[in-house]
């Protein structure tokens, strides 16, 4: 599938967007989290901030964008829709929860569970976004539960290393317990990607050039002549593909920018403190950023289309 | 609940036989012609005398070849395609907006290109390639299965038909609504023992594609006259069949 | 208020206007004239369908037919006179206005007319007015007139005339309905465009039929068919001897039509040496004798006797003589031709060729089929019933476009007549006007030329023996690309392949102007592309062109425009009138005459003119007798005039229909209100032979009759099949020594060889010079069904089909030479290389590559981008092609076509194919530079980087009552006999079965 540069910042900008406000919402309910308005306001300014960014991104690739408003029609069967709802849902009790948090620094009781509620609200987006492209038969890639499970992990962990560096930076007291558990979930990242990728490279879908063709009795198939000699939309979209040696590479820098460097960065910061923490922190985040993209980048360019069978595809 | 309807009137679709298909292309480009003034006109060309011309088509005819691994014998077939219309059609069901919808009244799916949003997840969704994204206009078309033709008073009744049905030179297409088993064309597809493509996607198309037939040559039994022919006489230059043959006219 | 939670649905508009008026006219977008409707809206044309009435294409329409608006509309349409202002080739041209064009033209041709009319060569290329153009060339009293037959299939239609008095082209088809078992030679497309694709799908679908398909290219036609026999290229002669070897020694042949309606027991004098020999017995009447086995005694042939077929006989003057059919058996029976032989050579299995013969033996004697329709024979043998035996063929370029193509091409009909399926009930059948004499007249006129006095007959003709042949008193050729002399004597369309070069190189004489007319002669229709672009860019040592003066009619700015110096822009096919003539290539099928007509369905927008109207205007401006009345002034107002007022003889004008007050067709007056009564009918007429006329037409009394009436045959003489052909064995005489007229030393031995009164077979000539470990594989091209040579590329919609060519090879043969697919390659012949990306198939002869035909454009030809992927990544194997074979012993080098007709050998290609250099993959080679385009048409272009066309011609909603829905099936007759259940009919108009009612007409 062709990767479309405004779909990646999407997914990857709400995610990590929405991993903080999970985060941040949780942190708070355990009680982890200062009242100061200055962490209140970076943190959500840095949370909703990307899911708006995301949001608004996605709407650029639309042909027609001032027509979005169109898109929660159809709730009941299209999760683009859901999406589109659950976003905006979200922004209700995520904005209140921000506002009474930065502007009179309450935050507890009723508005706990109003920041949970919101949590609950983010989860749902994400697993909206998530079952777009899972809920896709035609793209046996992302037709797994490990769509879903990778994109609830990256958005929690990159949304956690957000958490690490704004503790740091504010020197909260619980800093290494965000760490800690940020450890835990680039672990949990890194082997719902390994999972992913395992699934991704363990087989193919049921469709073969001989079921597209329906002529499977009749011998192996194989193209002759595509209908149009130049690529039309349908190739330019659904026909990327990805060499098997370029994609091995992009994987090792995935593996080292969103994982390894992120997890030593993350370690090393239980060990040291002040200012030195903040910087392993923040050198976590930008390793992670760059990481989330290649990887994104790579979760279209290595789907493959069953329509490419009609292509001289001979598996999809 | 979905926003396909539970069931409709009628199954409209097309049967399209692999075995006489000469790959003229043809319905591909009637079908153009057509369209690009009709219910989703235009059908828009992008740098048509340049470098790198492409455009919306509703219809395309792809070509295999297919080969017997064990006989060596094999065939090439021309294969065209567009939307199959199907039943549980995913290209409806991702859609946000309900732009995309299978009518009731005969289960032709279509596009409505004023509230499209242009999102292209229908494409992703269809598992045929018969969804064509026009660009210029931010919208999405399809095959209409010719609505505004198959109804259409103001045409001969003969014409009242797809255009690519009524073009095609060997009448290796048909037309008609696929649900009622007493249709004609679902008697034809009964007949020939016609096939949905790709069922283990799950869309239930109504198109039908009818198979090559078992081919009167070599590779199947029913050769015209297995039997070789025997010779009258062997010698070296047939003098004896010349000899036969001075009143061979008398005799017939 | 917007709720966003709301399904909207769309109201759909199920019966919207679509056009303002609908006109019928023929298509042009091939050579194969089909009926169209027109859908017109606000001027514009909106849509275009077949025509269900049309005989031609029964409302089906092709690709190119469908693409028709946008060539129509095409930005490579010439818009106003040229005038070259730059060197050829440049594309440097001022725009003139037609008054000066016109004034250009008639000084230019009433100089060479005054001086010395042959010094005007004229050659058409697709040219559907062949009949006005050749007259127009009589009358100017220049010989040098042809058409594209030469370079097109000279072979299969002389082949088809010398011996059956009829072709296959569009000029005959197979019983489509009744045939059992048809074979196909070397057809990827041919002219019957669509007729062909009608046959085939309803025999298809009739069921218990056989389609054999022979060709090296599983691909189209032979994609369908039940047995596709992979042949290797140029060695058919040799398959289809071995299929006749095989039935002569089984003596499954139909003798008793052998002995009644052809040649094969006219007796063949026997006596080695004497000038005739080889020639027939005849009596002193001229008519050819057989031996009459009542009387035993020689009697005259084609009279109610039992002729013997073989055996040596006794004339009266003392000598000996065979029947023909003796000598065909006894070269046929030879092991020689044995399907062993063969086998070796075409590479089709020796059992395969035996069970093709047994497959047709039985079809043939074992399934006749049988119509109780009584008929008369031209002796008055009433008949009781019609036998037919269902075995029909059809075979276009791949057999002809070799330089073995004519006998090949006499071969393949000659084996329709052994197995009796000529006319007859599930065979091949005549179209009107044929059956003609065998061969037709007229013979090639051109022995006297003078200045301002017309030519005395036709440029074009049969010959049928060295005296027809057209000679200076030297015996040279007198035509420009040397038809009818001892180099090509049976020339029957002359070579238009040879014109520029010959002209160029003053062999045998230089031209003063040359003209020219719908032929991309300046590339796809050339061999030797460069060579040619040399050719008519060469200038002499004074600095002039070596072809002075080129005047060239296009509608489009094709590669040829920018080498002309007089460019006549010419209309669209929906912008004029045309007349698709019995004079001509007509409509006509199997069971009638039939003729068409053009009329200008939309007004042109440009400063154009049809170049039919021109040629009657400049033959006015000239003087030409015809073209002008006694006292000088123009005979015809314009071509439509022409159309309904010329008469060629008594009564028989360029239109069959409506003549007289209308009632008479055929022969009659002229009919001022003869184009509307054709436009009230569809733009066509279509006459119907009686019952008893529709078969046997060569020896039916009662077809012979009519046809004499429409003027089709001069006499109503039976039509007798020509098996052994003596016009040959003239030719050979001559060579051997006999007879006033002999072929000059240089051309005897090739003269003596090649004109065999039996069909021959010998290795293709390139295939025979070249070394064949240096190029050892085949190269041939096939039509895209899509596109037409050149001009369908231009089209929007065409061009998003093919915009590129690849060089399909067989995988295996890939492999061995470690050739991939999608690689680039350089191909590589005697006389150059090409470079072209690969794509790998099976279907495809090991021995053989090809490619799609004419794709490859001329950077900034057509005013596409010159980036455009046909000019980068496109290209043609006439590159390759050479128009003259390497030099024979003698250091002569003859045209590289048939040494009988002179057809073009295309097909003999022979080639080396190797893997480029990486860094030379991805754009073709060579790559000519590109041509200016004038501004009035590289204007056309501006503000074309998106075409939205028909944006604005969806129609307005009319209120309409939706129609009642009907299935649509194809082929609807031949299913209604094998599917339960389903009412007959055509497509959606069915016999209700119940109130067997006739037909339910859908519009009500
Ligand atoms: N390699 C290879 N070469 C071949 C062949 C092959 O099989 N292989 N086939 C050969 C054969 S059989 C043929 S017939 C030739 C055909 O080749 P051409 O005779 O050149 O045919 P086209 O290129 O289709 O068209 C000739 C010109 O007619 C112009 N034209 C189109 N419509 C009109 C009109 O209405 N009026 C006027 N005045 N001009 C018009 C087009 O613009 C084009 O420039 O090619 C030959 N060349
Ligand atoms: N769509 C379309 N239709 C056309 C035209 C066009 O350009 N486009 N051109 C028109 C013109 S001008 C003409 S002359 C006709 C020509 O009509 P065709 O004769 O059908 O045209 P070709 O493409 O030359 O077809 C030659 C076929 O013979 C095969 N072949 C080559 N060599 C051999 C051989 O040695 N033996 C056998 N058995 N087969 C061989 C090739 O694979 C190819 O399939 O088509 C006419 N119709
Ligand atoms: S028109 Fe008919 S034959 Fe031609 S490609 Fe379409 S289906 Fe095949
Ligand atoms: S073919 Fe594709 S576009 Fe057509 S209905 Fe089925 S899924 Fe939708
Ligand atoms: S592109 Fe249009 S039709 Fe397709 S899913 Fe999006 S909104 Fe629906
Ligand atoms: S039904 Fe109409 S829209 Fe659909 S492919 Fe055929 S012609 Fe095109
Ligand atoms: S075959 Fe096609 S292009 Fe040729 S005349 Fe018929 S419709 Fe037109
Ligand atoms: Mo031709």
């Amino acid at each position: 599938m062709h990767p479309a540069k405004s779909v990646i910042f999407f997914t990857t900008a709400s995610g990590a967007g929405y991993g903080l406000l999970i985060w941040l919402a949780v942190a708070n309910a355990l009680g982890l989290l200062p009242a100061s308005w200055g962490f209140a306001l970076a943190a959500f300014a840095a949370s909703l901030g990307l899911i708006t960014a995301g949001l608004l991104s996605s709407t650029m690739h639309l042909g027609h964008p001032e027509r979005a408003w169109r898109a929660m029609s159809q709730w009941r069967s299209s999760w683009l829709s859901r999406e589109g709802l659950a976003a905006l849902a979200t922004y209700g009790p995520a904005g209140l929860f921000a506002f009474f948090w930065i502007v009179f620094g309450a935050r507890d009781g009723l508005l706990a569970l109003l920041g949970l509620l919101a949590a609950a609200g983010a989860l749902a987006t994400v697993y909206c976004t998530a079952m777009i492209y899972a809920s896709l038969k035609t793209i046996r890639a992302w037709h797994t539960p490990w769509t879903f499970i990778c994109y609830a992990a990256f958005s929690l962990m990159t949304g956690g290393l957000l958490l690490c560096f704004l503790a740091r930076l504010w020197d909260l007291a619980d800093a290494n317990v965000f760490a800690s558990a940020s450890l835990l979930l680039i672990g949990a990242a890194f082997l719902s990607k390994a999972f992913y990728w395992k699934h991704l490279d363990g087989g193919h879908s049921q469709s073969t050039a001989e079921t597209a063709t329906g002529l499977g009795d009749f011998g192996k198939v194989s193209m002759l002549e595509p209908p149009h000699t130049e690529k039309n939309y349908l190739l330019k979209e659904m026909g990327f593909q990805i060499a098997r040696k370029h994609a091995q590479k992009l994987r090792s820098i995935t593996w080292v920018t969103l994982f390894a460097v992120p997890l030593v960065a993350t370690g090393l910061s239980l060990a040291v403190a002040g200012t030195p923490a903040t910087l392993l922190a923040f050198v976590g985040v930008l390793s992670a950023a760059l990481g989330i993209i290649v990887e994104r980048w790579l979760f279209f360019a290595e789907a493959q289309h069953v329509v490419t069978l009609y292509y001289g595809a001979s598996s999809a | 609940m979905t926003s396909l309807p539970e069931t409709t009137n009628k199954q409209l679709g097309l049967v399209i036989d692999l075995d006489i298909c000469v790959g003229c292309h043809a319905c591909a480009v009637n079908c153009k012609e057509w369209n690009t003034g009709g219910h989703s006109a235009p059908l828009t060309d992008y740098d048509p005398y340049g470098a790198d011309p492409s455009g919306v088509w509703f219809n395309r005819i792809h070509s295999f070849e297919v080969e017997e691994e064990e006989t060596g014998l094999g065939r090439t077939v021309h294969f065209p395609k567009s939307c199959l219309h199907c039943n549980d059609a995913p290209c409806v069901t991702v859609c946000p907006t309900g732009a995309s919808y299978k009518r009731e009244e005969d289960g032709i799916v279509l596009v409505n290109a004023d509230i499209c949003i242009g999102c292209k997840l229908c494409s992703w969704a269809c598992p045929y390639g018969a969804r064509e994204y026009d660009e210029d206009e931010g919208v999405m078309k399809k095959c209409t299965l010719c609505v505004d033709k198959i109804y259409n008073e103001n045409l001969p009744g003969e014409s009242r038909v797809p255009a690519c049905v009524s073009t095609c030179p060997v009448g290796a297409r048909h037309f008609g609504d696929l649900g009622d088993p007493l249709s004609d064309v679902s008697k034809l597809v009964e007949a020939r023992g016609g096939f949905a493509l790709m069922p283990e996607q799950g869309c239930d198309p109504v198109n039908r594609y009818l198979p090559p037939r078992q081919r009167a040559g070599p590779s199947s039994s029913q050769t015209v006259a297995p039997r070789l022919l025997e010779h009258k006489d062997e010698s070296a230059d047939g003098a004896g069949l010349l000899a036969r043959w001075v009143d061979k006219v008398l005799s017939v | 208020m917007l709720n966003p939670f709301k399904t909207v649905r769309e109201d759909v508009d199920l019966t919207p206007a679509v056009a303002d008026e609908v006109k019928t006219t023929t298509c042009y977008m091939c050579a194969c004239r089909c009926g169209i409707r027109v859908y017109l809206k606000d001027g514009t044309v909106r849509y275009i369908e077949g025509n269900p009435d049309h005989p031609v294409n029964k409302g089906v329409l092709c690709a190119k037919g469908s693409a028709g608006i946008m060539n129509h509309y095409s930005p490579a349409r010439l818009t106003k006179p040229l005038k070259r202002v730059g060197e050829r080739g440049s594309g440097e041209f001022e725009e003139i206005e037609w008054d000066e064009a016109i004034a250009t033209a008639v000084g230019w041709l009433s100089e060479v007319r005054a001086k010395d009319p042959k010094k005007l060569a004229f050659f058409t290329g697709r040219d559907q007015s062949q009949s006005l153009t050749g007259w127009w060339a009589a009358q100017f009293g220049t010989p040098n007139f042809a058409a594209h037959g030469g370079f097109c299939s000279v072979n299969m239609a002389a082949g088809g005339l010398y011996t059956l008095g009829g072709a296959f082209w569009e000029f005959g088809e197979p019983d489509w309905d009744l045939t059992k078992y048809f074979m196909l030679f070397g057809v990827a497309e041919d002219h019957d465009s669509n007729p062909i694709k009608i046959g085939l799908g309803k025999m298809r679908t009739r069921g218990g039929t056989k389609f054999v398909s022979v060709n090296p290219c599983r691909t189209g036609y032979s994609a369908i068919a039940d047995e596709w026999i992979g042949i290797r290229p140029g060695t058919d002669g040799l398959f289809i001897f071995a299929l006749i070897h095989e039935l002569l020694r089984a003596e499954k042949i139909d003798f008793g039509y052998l002995g009644r309606y052809t040649n094969a027991p006219w007796l063949v004098i026997d006596d080695p040496g004497a000038a005739d020999h080889g020639l027939f017995a005849r009596d002193d009447t001229g008519k050819p004798l057989v031996f009459d086995l009542t009387t035993q005694a020689p009697a005259s042939a084609v009279t109610d006797v039992k002729p013997a077929l073989t055996g040596e006989y006794t004339l009266v003057d003392g000598r000996t003589a065979r029947p023909a059919f003796e000598h065909l058996a006894r070269r046929f029976l030879s092991k020689e031709y044995s399907p062993d032989r063969a086998a070796s050579v075409t590479g089709i299995e020796a059992q395969t060729i035996r069970r093709l013969a047994a497959e047709l033996a039985d079809v043939a004697f074992a399934q006749e089929v049988v119509l109780e329709t009584p008929w008369t024979d031209f002796l008055g043998r009433r008949h009781e019933k019609l036998v037919g035996r269902p075995i029909s063929m059809h075979a276009m370029r791949g057999i002809s476009a070799h330089s073995n193509g004519f006998h090949t091409c006499r071969a393949l009909h000659i084996l329709q007549v052994l197995l009796g399926s000529v006319d007859v009930p599930g065979g091949w059948r005549y179209k009107a006007p044929f059956p003609k004499p065998i061969p037709p007249g007229p013979k090639p006129a051109g022995h006297k030329l003078a200045p301002d006095t017309p030519l005395g007959g036709m440029p074009i003709g049969n010959p049928t023996g060295p005296e027809d042949l057209v000679l200076t008193d030297e015996g040279e050729p007198v035509r420009i690309d040397k038809a009818y002399s001892w180099e090509h004597p049976v020339a029957a369309h002359g070579l238009m392949h040879m014109v520029i070069h010959n002209a160029w190189a003053g062999d045998p004489y230089p031209v003063d102007v040359l003209m020219m007319y719908m032929a991309n002669m300046g590339w796809n229709s050339s061999m030797n592309v460069p060579g040619t672009i040399k050719y008519l860019t060469d200038k002499d040592d004074a600095g002039n062109y070596k072809i002075p003066k080129l005047i060239y009619s296009d509608t489009y700015y094709s590669e040829m425009v920018s080498y002309a110096d007089l460019v006549l822009p010419d209309t669209t096919y929906l912008e004029r009138w045309d007349c698709i003539s019995l004079l001509d290539r007509p409509i006509s099928s199997a069971h009638g005459p039939a003729d068409a007509i053009r009329q200008p369905v939309v007004e042109p927008d440009r400063d154009v003119r049809a170049f039919q109207e021109v040629l009657i205007h400049l033959g006015a401006q000239l003087g030409l007798p015809g073209l002008t009345n006694d006292d000088g002034s123009a005979k015809f107002k314009n071509y439509a005039d022409y159309m309904v007022n010329h008469q060629r003889q008594d009564g028989i004008g360029p239109l069959a229909g409506w003549r007289g007050n209308g009632s008479t067709h055929g022969r009659g007056a002229s009919n001022p209100d003869q184009l509307s009564r054709y436009i009230e009918n569809g733009c066509f007429w279509q006459g119907e032979f009686p019952q008893d006329a529709q078969y046997m037409k060569p020896v039916n009394k009662s077809y012979l009759a009519c046809a004499k009436e429409l003027g089709f045959i001069p006499s109503d003489e039976p039509i007798i099949l020509q098996l052994y052909s003596e016009p040959m064995q003239k030719f050979r005489l001559a060579a051997e020594g006999h007879g006033p007229r002999q072929p000059p030393e240089k051309h005897r031995a090739r003269v003596k060889a090649y004109f065999d009164p039996l069909p021959i077979w010998y290795t293709p000539f390139e295939e025979a010079v070249v070394d064949n470990e240096t190029y050892p594989l085949h190269a041939i091209t096939q039509r895209p069904m899509h596109m037409y040579h050149s001009w369908g590329g231009q089209n929007v919609w065409l061009r998003q089909i093919t915009a590129q060519n690849r060089l399909f090879m067989n995988r295996k043969t890939a492999a061995d030479l470690g050739i991939g697919d999608d690689d680039w390659v350089w191909i590589e012949s005697h006389r150059g290389r090409v470079k072209a990306q690969v794509r790998l198939m099976d279907g495809t002869h090991p021995s053989t590559v090809w490619t799609w035909n004419a794709i490859g454009k001329r950077k900034g030809g057509w005013n596409l981008d010159p980036d455009a992927p046909e000019a980068q990544r496109g290209f043609l194997l006439n590159h390759l092609i050479s128009e003259l074979l390497p030099e024979r012993e003698g250091g002569y080098r003859y045209s590289n076509s048939d040494p009988v007709t002179g057809q073009a050998a295309w097909y003999d290609l022979r080639v080396r194919v190797e893997r480029c250099a990486p860094e030379e993959a991805g754009v073709t080679s060579p790559l000519f530079e590109a041509a200016k385009v004038p501004e009035s048409v590289s204007a056309h272009r501006e503000g074309t980087a998106i075409s939205r066309f028909g944006a604005r011609l969806r129609g307005a909603a009319t209120g309409a009552k939706p129609a009642r829905l009907r299935d649509w099936i194809g082929n609807r007759k031949e299913y209604a006999k094998t599917v339960a259940g389903l009412p007959d009919g055509h497509g959606n108009l069915s016999k209700r079965q119940k109130s067997g009612a006739g037909e339910e007409d859908p519009s009500q």
